[in-house]
């Protein structure tokens, strides 16, 4: 496979002139059986389209160069001999017929793809509903099972070898799920529940974001698939399971109020205390994230803040309201939500 | 040119449209405007509003505000949200009322003032209002305040709400006619 | 140009001629400007009114990626970002790509099939008035805030009822109202005018390319509009009165939407790009000093193409929840659509092959057809492979990918046809040495803008976002395609200042400039209102190349009141003569009328049951015979 990459990324260095984007987030870095699939596709697509370019475009310069210059006065040619039509008409028939027999090929190419894409054996499969919404991802694992289910928000974690059943669902708009490193896109329809498929095979960290324009922040609606060791992701999976922890001291039982009293508790659920909403994310594990606002600021102390005092500024028109706290109430705010790991 | 027709003309039929394109950005839209980033204030206790028509001494009318939400369709498609996500379904159902009152009829028990309903709002009331003091920003506040005002026709149909995707019996606010409120002298729950 | 023009028999004498300028000109003063149904004013119009709104919509791209040259750029918010976007599409689209196609016909095709106005031209005034409005309205509404911000395809719920609020989306779907109205009622008129007013001897089979390329785009019009027309109508009731077209909750859906808007948005790529085709055809010919190879070819690709275009509309629908094997068919379909654009290409080249070419900027505009179409259109094939589509899909690969296609397709051959027929329109050349400038200018930045773009999509760049974070690596393409997009501009404006500079004093062209075959070179630059003294009887293909090609020219046709021949569908053998209407104020108050009816639905639905009044009016006073002009007919019925 890297063989395959090294073509490609020189093909297309060539092409642009320009180094490569990033590889977390990237078509041509597949990550997972499904992508790998497309990304030989799509080797397949460059590699017949680039050969027809250069003949027809050979053709054509061939043309240009050959034929004789003329002006307006030039006196028009308007008998046509025979000879050399006949020629140009076997020639164009040969385009044709080789137009035909490649698009043949590459029809093939595309159907064997699609099946590929289907026969994903999904024995042993982990089933995630992916809830898109304006803007940010509700994701629950293992839906409907009461013992093992719980919820987080706009970060994925997966473990590596195991196929994945994506249940995506919409309640307001329609979203477009799409992990480049590791499959295809998938749209989120109000209304329906369709189902996306995948596999990551590389462990790592992979940027995901929403496809489908879906308003004012449609550009800000990214998400973070982690793929890991099983037994990582199962330690991993464990602690999500658990509610948030008593608060340890005196400050963040402060902050733990403040939570209360505040406007955080009408939208944001904390697991084991009396918050409950489900119009924001679920904030129960919300310090072990990596990111904050849907993958648009890195999970730290001062982006938080910045998040919670001024989110319009981050994300125009995005639901969360600007919250104002004095300063020892923001500060206790930010140490309970930093101990919920 | 003979295809141009009258040349004379078109020289200023541009500079006619330019005039027309300044004087209507000049006038932009209150309907339409986003305003995102909407005062942070912490809801406060509201000021004090009369819960009753009865006065001695003959009825002065309650001085008149305007609820700046009220005109913007954003801010009340905002409110409508709100009415959802906050759980105020969970009583007054889309407008019709269940646990609590209905919200689109001609019954105010409180009274149907912008100011008023802020105050419902925010200070809650007996028989089962919560008070949401300090849990819900001021100008959510006002927005839901739009939005409920909207369920019972006081919004001009322009800026209120449209149908929603969910479904209504009831029909859009948009298209309801105000109702005018007849006056209760006691709560009733 | 020392070449004759075949003139045949009976030229008019200078007398005739004043009696013919009476009878088809235009009135004088304002109410006559308005009156005009002159389809060469009409066809002016209608061409610099889109090329406007390509200013406009130009203007907007440039908003676009100045916002996009650096990563969190705070430039342009999300909200008027949002509009801006949608606003540049929806004015390509709608305002822009199909309206100048549609007006190049209007102008050329009458001269082109030889007849001496369009038919039903107050219709045809009327569809000119209807557009204009309608684009006015759109613009109107953007600068005052409630410009339409849920992109140029509008999907519902977004753009439905709860979760665009306002009056933004109605804006739009009522523009679509107006240039529904529009494009319809001018696809009405060119299809007639082909069909049934051809100059005498023009059989289908003598039709010029161009003619057959607006023929097959008129009726792809017909077909497509009316799914988006019924789409539109859908969620502008939804957003009114509340109906449940998109709403699942209620027993409706949001893909139907889709389906309907694609059912015509697909068939409008094609609606743009086939009369580019004949462009191209008209274009080659000329300057390769031959006939396109292959006519018959070049003939049944477009309509196969304008079959085609109708079958694989869901191929901008794979992301969805469509059936599997419905996304094999849709991709099988959308693929065999190469096929007969690759004829017309092998056909082009054999026929350059063949000529002896004359590099003049026309030609040269149409030469970028072959580099920049041919990578749209393979990018195009990679798009119909399902799987491949879902992971470029709504990515800057598809971006890059459109406007390779419509840019490419369309704008290159477009531009190679105002240097090719201005001269014919205005009586003056444009400037070979500007033209040169614009044309490598526009070819080089266009690349440099939407090349990139191709790796953009791949490495993962989704459309439509107003930002992008700096650490996915997508900085530096961004800021190359924006350098790309500052080219364009400069070549922009030296194709407006070539345009305003060779209107004013550029050099005289005569009749024939470039010593071209059809019959739109066979009159004065620019023609007469009445376009031909005598209508030409054709004998060829290439009526102005070869002894033979004009063999006569029609007489008897009555000055006074102005008569104009109609001639059999297929074998163009004169039929019967027809009274041509009067210009009339009626179609621009009519329109105003509709005009008055579509914003105030906006607003309410009563709107429809009292704006219909004031249309009924004007409608029936358009149709009103008057005296004279009974007694006209009255007059020709006894004395022919």
């Amino acid at each position: 496979m890297s063989a395959r990459l090294n073509f490609a990324s020189s093909v297309l260095a060539a092409l642009s002139g320009v180094a490569y984007g990033a590889p977390f987030q990237n078509a041509l870095l597949p990550a997972g059986v499904q992508a790998d699939h497309v990304h030989t596709l799509w080797l397949i697509m460059l590699g017949t389209c680039t050969v027809v370019f250069i003949a027809l475009f050979t053709a054509f310069v061939a043309a240009l160069w050959r034929a004789p210059r003329s002006t307006e006065e030039t006196p028009p040619q308007t008998s046509r001999t025979t000879g050399t039509e006949r020629g140009a008409t076997r020639a164009v028939a040969l385009g044709a017929a080789l137009s035909i027999a490649g698009l043949l090929g590459l029809l093939v190419a595309s159907v064997v793809t699609d099946r590929a894409l289907a026969g994903l054996p999904l024995k042993d499969g982990l089933v995630i509903e992916v809830n898109g919404q304006q803007w940010w991802w509700q994701v629950t694992y293992a839906p409907g099972d009461p013992s093992r289910t719980f919820e987080t928000a706009n970060e994925l974690h997966i473990p590596v070898g195991r196929p994945v059943l994506l249940k995506l669902q919409s309640p307001d708009v329609i979203h477009s799920f799409w992990v480049p490193n590791l499959a295809p896109k998938k749209d989120l329809i109000p209304g329906r529940t369709l189902t996306l498929t995948l596999r990551a095979d590389t462990p790592g960290v992979y940027r995901g974001q929403c496809a489908e324009f879906c308003g004012y922040q449609h550009a800000k609606m990214a998400f973070l698939v982690i793929a890991e060791e099983p037994a990582q992701y199962e330690q991993w999976a464990q602690s999500q399971h658990d509610s948030a922890k008593e608060p340890a001291d005196a400050v963040r039982k402060r902050g733990r109020q403040v939570f209360m009293e505040s406007p955080c508790v009408m939208c944001h659920a904390i697991q084991g205390t009396r918050a409950n909403a489900r119009t924001g994310p679920d904030l129960t594990h919300v310090a072990s994230r990596m990111t904050l606002a849907a993958g648009t600021l890195p999970n730290t102390r001062g982006h938080l803040a910045g998040w919670i005092t001024n989110p319009q500024q981050v994300k125009p028109g995005a639901n969360m309201p600007a919250v104002t706290l004095p300063a020892d109430d923001l500060q206790a705010l930010l140490t309970y939500l930093e101990s919920l790991k | 040119m003979s295809a141009a027709g009258g040349g004379r003309l078109r020289l200023d039929i541009p500079r006619a449209l330019v005039c027309c394109a300044l004087t209507v950005a000049l006038s932009a839209c209150e309907r339409e405007a986003r305003r995102f980033d909407e005062t942070a204030a912490k809801s406060v206790p509201a000021e004090p509003v009369r819960l009753s028509p009865l006065q001695p001494g003959g009825a002065t009318p309650a001085p008149q505000m305007r609820n700046r939400a009220e005109d913007n369709a954003y801010a009340v498609s905002q409110g409508q949200r709100l009415f959802t996500a906050f759980n105020c379904v969970g009583c007054h159902a889309h407008g019709g009322g269940s646990i609590g009152p209905a919200l689109m009829d001609d019954k105010w028990i409180y009274g149907q003032e912008p100011r008023n309903v802020y105050a419902s709002i925010v200070q809650g009331r007996p028989n089962g209002m919560p008070s949401f003091s300090g849990k819900i920003p001021e100008a959510q506040v006002w927005q839901i305040v739009a939005y409920v005002r909207s369920m019972a026709g006081y919004l001009g149909s322009a800026a209120a709400p449209s149908r929603t995707d969910s479904m209504s019996a009831a029909g859009p606010e948009a298209t309801r006619d105000p109702q005018p409120p007849r006056q209760t002298s006691t709560p009733q729950p | 140009m020392s070449r004759d023009i075949p003139v045949g028999r009976g030229e008019p004498s200078p007398d005739e001629n004043g009696k013919l300028e009476r009878a088809w000109g235009t009135p004088p003063g304002l109410v006559g400007w308005l009156s005009s149904i002159d389809h060469k004013v009409i066809g002016y119009r209608f061409i610099v009114t889109a090329m406007a709104f390509f200013a406009a919509g130009g203007i907007l791209a440039a908003l676009m990626r100045l916002q996009l040259a650096v990563p969190e750029n705070s430039l342009i918010g999300p909200d008027l970002y949002n509009q801006i976007f949608t606003m540049h599409g929806t004015t390509m689209m709608f305002l822009f790509a199909v309206p100048v196609m549609q007006a190049m016909g209007v102008y050329l095709v009458p001269l082109m099939v030889g007849t001496r106005n369009i038919a039903f031209p107050r219709l045809n005034a009327y569809a000119y008035w209807i557009y204009l409005f309608g684009g006015l309205m759109i613009y109107t509404a953007f600068a005052l805030d409630i410009g339409p911000d849920a992109g140029w395809f509008s999907y519902p719920p977004l753009a439905g009822p709860e979760f665009s609020p306002g009056k933004r989306v109605d804006f739009w779907a009522q523009l679509i109202t107006f240039t529904e109205v529009s494009g319809l009622l001018t696809s009405i008129v060119l299809i007639t005018t082909i069909l049934k007013l051809r100059a005498p001897g023009m059989t289908l089979d003598r039709m010029p390319l161009f003619v057959w390329a607006i023929l097959v785009t008129s009726f792809m019009i017909m077909f497509a509009m009316p799914a988006i027309m019924f789409a539109s109508t859908g969620l502008i009731t939804d957003r009114l009165v509340g109906t449940h077209f998109y709403n699942p909750a209620e027993g409706g859906d949001a893909m139907l939407w889709q389906h309907l808007f694609w059912f015509f948005g697909h068939p409008e790529v094609y609606i743009i790009f086939i009369p580019a085709l004949g462009f191209i055809s008209s274009i080659i010919a000329t300057f390769a000093r031959r006939p396109v190879f292959g006519y018959p070819v070049l003939v049944l690709s477009m309509i196969a193409t304008g079959f085609l275009g109708f079958g694989l509309w869901v191929h901008h629908m794979f992301a969805t929840d469509a059936p599997e094997l419905g996304k094999s068919f849709f991709t099988a379909a959308s693929m065999i659509i190469a096929i007969p654009t690759a004829l017309q290409i092998f056909c082009w080249i054999t026929t350059l092959w063949n000529g002896r070419l004359n590099f003049r900027v026309p030609l040269l505009f149409v030469l970028a057809f072959f580099f920049i179409l041919v990578i749209g259109g393979l990018t195009g094939i990679m798009l119909a492979s399902g799987p491949l589509d879902l992971q470029v899909h709504d990515t800057y690969f598809v971006v890059a990918h459109l406007h390779y296609v419509l840019i490419g397709g369309a704008v290159f051959p477009l531009f190679g046809a105002f240097y090719y027929w201005f001269p014919k329109i205005t009586g003056r050349m444009l400037n070979e040495r500007l033209g040169r400038w614009n044309f490598w200018l526009f070819f080089i930045g266009f690349n440099v803008t939407f090349f990139p773009m191709h790796h953009l999509g791949l490495y993962g760049m989704p459309r439509r976002v107003y930002t992008y974070p700096a650490n996915v690596g997508w900085s530096d393409l961004n800021a190359v395609a924006t350098l790309g997009a500052v080219v364009i501009a400069v070549s922009m404006l030296l194709f407006l200042v070539n345009v305003i500079r060779s209107y004013r004093s550029g050099a005289r062209s005569p009749h024939d400039p470039w010593s071209a075959p059809t019959l739109e070179w066979a009159t004065a630059s620019p023609p007469p209102v009445y376009n031909f003294a005598r209508i030409p009887i054709v004998a060829s293909r290439e009526p102005l190349w070869g002894p033979s090609g004009i063999v006569g020219r029609v007489d008897g046709l009555s000055m006074d009141p102005p008569e104009n021949l109609v001639t059999c569908v297929l074998d163009a053998a004169p039929d019967h003569r027809s009274v041509y209407p009067r210009p009339g104020i009626w179609p621009f108050l009519s329109a105003v009328a509709t005009t008055v009816l579509f914003v105030g639905s906006i607003f309410t639905p009563w709107a429809i049951v009292w704006g219909a009044v004031p249309v009924a009016i004007a409608l029936t006073a358009w149709f009103w015979p008057g005296k004279d002009e009974i007694d006209e007919h009255l007059a020709l019925e006894r004395k022919p």
